[in-house]
């Protein structure tokens, strides 16, 4: 069958017809959709793990067991996963292990560029990188192949252009998955002391060596001549915008990314007079390449950061792009992302702002309060970073900390890689006030859930973790749950628990505005009475989507019903996005905003 | 400069305003139609008010997703201010499509930049072609103010004469659920005939 798949879609429908029925995963843009999608089909197994380390861990136990596994994350969750990566190199699997990488060069939902190509090479793990859809399908059962064939866990790497853009794919029929599952015990292979891991080390060098041997036939790695004049080497996504921009050049395009096909990199490079390395991020190529000895053209012509397009191409090997349009000379504002009329979030980091306090943030819809005009987080490095990071500034500022230092850390966040960190805070009596966002969902992905949801992956309900009897559990005595859309009261609790002792939790309790299943009726929109509006911009502080500042024109201020008017203009509630949260209507000091039913 | 006979088609709007939808609609049309298509489009932050959008491209053979600046056949303008933001994508000869409805930007909203006086007017002064269309308003007569992306869509097809309309309503069918068909047809042929 002929289907539009996104290169997500096209991986998971690879596992399916592989044969691959299990799967594991922590949620991350632009790995999310991957398990989401596989978990739709008949007879699989999938999870939300807590987090990647856990995800990966769990996808060794069911290849060690015999199943066929896949394994899914973002770049950065390759970090947090790569404990147990290393290891798994050596001890090899079972049945297959397919671990996808979605990077995301150009950072558009991350905290780095990390080129995970780099720890193909430094795990000794052999990586398959697809250029579009019906490849990604492909190249997961090739994975599935070179796992079972040489006892490797195996990477796919895909990339946000891969992940997210659409193309047509080719289905075929799913392979009837084979039960190979069973309890074999082989301690020399699975347990890794140094006495077995130093022989399993050997065993992962010769098995390099054989990789490298089928990477010169693996017919994915493919030699297109056309004109020699020009031959580029290149793999995944770039490989697309150059044949957009140099359909003539010839190429060397590679499916498997490492180990490298070092004669057919040689005979590729006798056969075309310059070479040019096209590659994203880091010169992982060009350096193995030039280490051949090939004099190749990369990253003295192309950039190191960002991700590519045809332009960027073309630009980098000084072909003239077309004369830009009479320029329109207007202003654009920009339009960044925020976060949505009712969000909860919004009413914690009001307070979080006023109080002056440095906020350690973290990974969330809740980072983009550091923008104007909340500015109510002031860091964010990684999942889980918010709470050590408050407990050390705490801890160095000593006495010039105290009551100044909060981590803030989504549900999702504090269940992947929180719970650690505040038991060290527990233990070693941090002075830093922790607020826990409990949105009940992972929103910033799209509404995944996790082990405080109650729900898994499959939609089944399960045990739902108690956070204050964790919390409690790990040695904070005081915690205190707060309706962030209750302003004082919030306020009142966080100035608290910041004058206090020794550390303490408060819970920021209230429903992601978007997650349907939390969801009671949407309240009913707000208004601004225009006649009671002094323009004094209290609720604009908030940068709510729905509000608007109205400029007045002189004419319009002067001949005013109301003597209080002393703005040059008045705030405007927009119907159609308020959702009637009411945190604004807190702050108006002079009653303009109303409910509809407010007004008589 | 790219490959043959590859056109590319830019959506551009805001968050919540359908376009990856739109564009899901429209790539299965060409898919429908014997060709090959690629989109792209990135998610994540979009969903949250951010400017969003999707590169649509066809021909016989496609290969990148993304297309070139200054390369695009049509923008297909969801706001205003997007059709501005994305102008250079455009070809010398492209076309424009504007939705004519303002969504304000935070910086527009806290007054600290002014949203641009006369888009309409900017645009038109590069793109004299430029068709103007009140979506919101063929959307509510068709009786769901939530075509908007639909009746845009309707609009586009206009532009495509090479598809014919018995493609468009096959995978306008199958692209909602039985309650949402008709509703969907008739804000697309709103859009069509605007």
């Amino acid at each position: 069958m002929t289907v539009l798949m996104s290169g997500n879609e096209a991986i998971a429908r690879g596992a399916y017809e592989c044969g691959i029925r299990f799967a594991s995963a922590y949620p991350g843009t632009p790995s999310t959709e991957i398990i989401e999608e596989f978990s739709k089909y008949e007879g699989v197994y999938a999870e939300w793990s807590p987090n990647e380390k856990v995800a990966m861990e769990v996808g060794i136990g069911a290849a060690v067991a015999g199943a066929r596994a896949m394994v899914t994350m973002k770049h950065v969750g390759v970090n947090v996963a790569a404990d147990p990566l290393f290891t798994v190199s050596y001890t090899g699997t079972n049945g297959a292990l397919v671990i996808v990488s979605a990077d995301d060069p150009s950072l558009h939902s991350s905290q780095n560029e990390q080129d995970n190509r780099n720890y193909a090479k430094f795990a000794k793990i052999p990586m398959l990188e697809p250029s579009d859809s019906d490849e990604a399908r492909r190249f997961v059962k090739l994975a599935v192949e070179i796992s079972e064939t040489f006892d490797t866990p195996v990477f796919l790497r895909s990339t946000t252009r891969v992940s997210h853009s659409k193309s047509i794919v080719h289905t075929e029929e799913p392979q009837p998955p084979v039960d190979n599952t069973g309890i074999r015990f082989n301690a020399a292979k699975y347990v890794m002391v140094p006495a077995n891991a130093r022989i399993r080390r050997v065993f992962v060098e010769e098995r390099m060596q054989k990789l490298k041997a089928f990477a010169e036939q693996f017919a994915e790695n493919r030699i297109e001549i056309n004109d020699p004049e020009v031959g580029i080497i290149t793999a995944g996504m770039p490989y697309n915008y150059a044949k957009d921009v140099f359909p003539r050049y010839s190429y060397l395009k590679l499916g498997m990314v490492h180990p490298l096909p070092e004669e057919m990199i040689r005979e590729f490079a006798r056969r075309v007079k310059r070479v040019y390395v096209i590659e994203e991020l880091d010169p992982f190529l060009e350096e193995q390449i030039r280490a051949m000895g090939i004099s190749v053209v990369g990253k003295e012509r192309f950039p190191y950061t960002n991700e590519f397009d045809p332009g960027v191409i073309a630009a980098a090997l000084g072909e003239t792009k077309k004369a830009p349009q009479a320029a329109v000379t207007t202003t654009v504002p920009p339009r960044p992302p925020n976060l949505c009329p009712g969000c909860p979030h919004r009413g914690l980091f009001y307070v979080l702002g006023k109080s002056k306090a440095f906020v350690a943030g973290d990974i969330g819809c809740y980072t983009l309060s550091f923008m104007k005009p909340l500015e109510g987080l002031h860091s964010c490095i990684c999942m889980g970073a918010s709470i050590g990071m408050a407990h050390g500034m705490s801890k160095a500022l000593g006495r010039k900390g105290r009551g100044k230092v909060v981590g803030v850390i989504g549900d999702s966040t504090f269940v992947h890689s929180g719970i650690t960190p505040l038991l060290n805070a527990a233990y070693n009596r941090s002075d830093a006030l922790i607020v826990i966002c409990d949105n009940r969902t992972t929103a910033m992905t799209g509404m995944q859930e996790h082990p405080a949801t109650g729900f898994t992956l499959m939609g089944e309900k399960t045990q739902r973790l108690d956070l204050v009897a964790l919390v409690k559990a790990l040695g904070i005595t005081s915690v205190h749950k707060v309706d962030p859309y209750d302003l004082k009261a919030t306020e009142k609790i966080i100035r608290q628990e910041l004058a206090a002792e020794g550390p303490s939790v408060v819970i920021s309790d209230r429903a992601c505005v978007l997650f349907k299943r939390e969801r009671t009726e949407a309240g009913k929109p707000l208004i601004v009475d225009a006649d009671l509006c002094t323009g004094c911009r209290a609720c604009l502080g908030l940068g709510c989507p729905a509000i608007a500042w109205h400029k007045l024109e002189p004419q319009q201020r002067s001949g005013q019903t109301t003597p209080r008017k002393r703005g040059k203009g008045i705030a405007v509630i927009d119907g159609s996005l308020c959702n009637g949260c009411s945190v604004c209507l807190q702050l108006c000091k002079c009653g303009a905003i109303q409910g509809r039913g407010d007004r008589g | 400069m790219t490959t043959g006979d590859t056109r590319s088609i830019l959506l551009a709007g805001v968050g919540g305003q359908g376009i990856l939808r739109a564009s899901d609609i429209l790539a299965n049309v060409f898919m429908e139609a014997g060709l090959d298509v690629k989109k792209s489009e990135v998610h994540g932050m979009a969903q949250r008010g951010g400017c969003v959008t999707s590169h649509v491209r066809y021909g016989r053979k496609v290969f990148s997703p993304l297309a070139l600046k200054s390369d695009v056949d049509i923008l297909l303008a969801f706001e205003k201010l997007e059709a501005l933001r994305y102008l250079d994508y455009l070809k010398a000869d492209g076309s424009v499509i504007i939705n004519d409805q303002e969504i304000l930007p935070p910086s527009v909203n806290l007054g600290d930049l002014a949203y641009p006086a006369d888009v309409v007017a900017a645009v038109k002064s590069a793109f004299p072609s430029t068709k103007v269309v009140r979506a919101e308003a063929l959307a509510r007569n068709a009786g769901n103010i939530r075509t908007v992306n639909t009746v845009l869509l309707g609009v586009l097809s206009s532009f495509l004469t090479g598809i014919d309309i018995s493609i468009w309503e096959k995978v306008l069918k199958d692209s909602f659920p039985a309650k949402l068909t008709k509703v969907n047809l008739d804000a697309f042929h709103l859009g069509r005939s605007a």
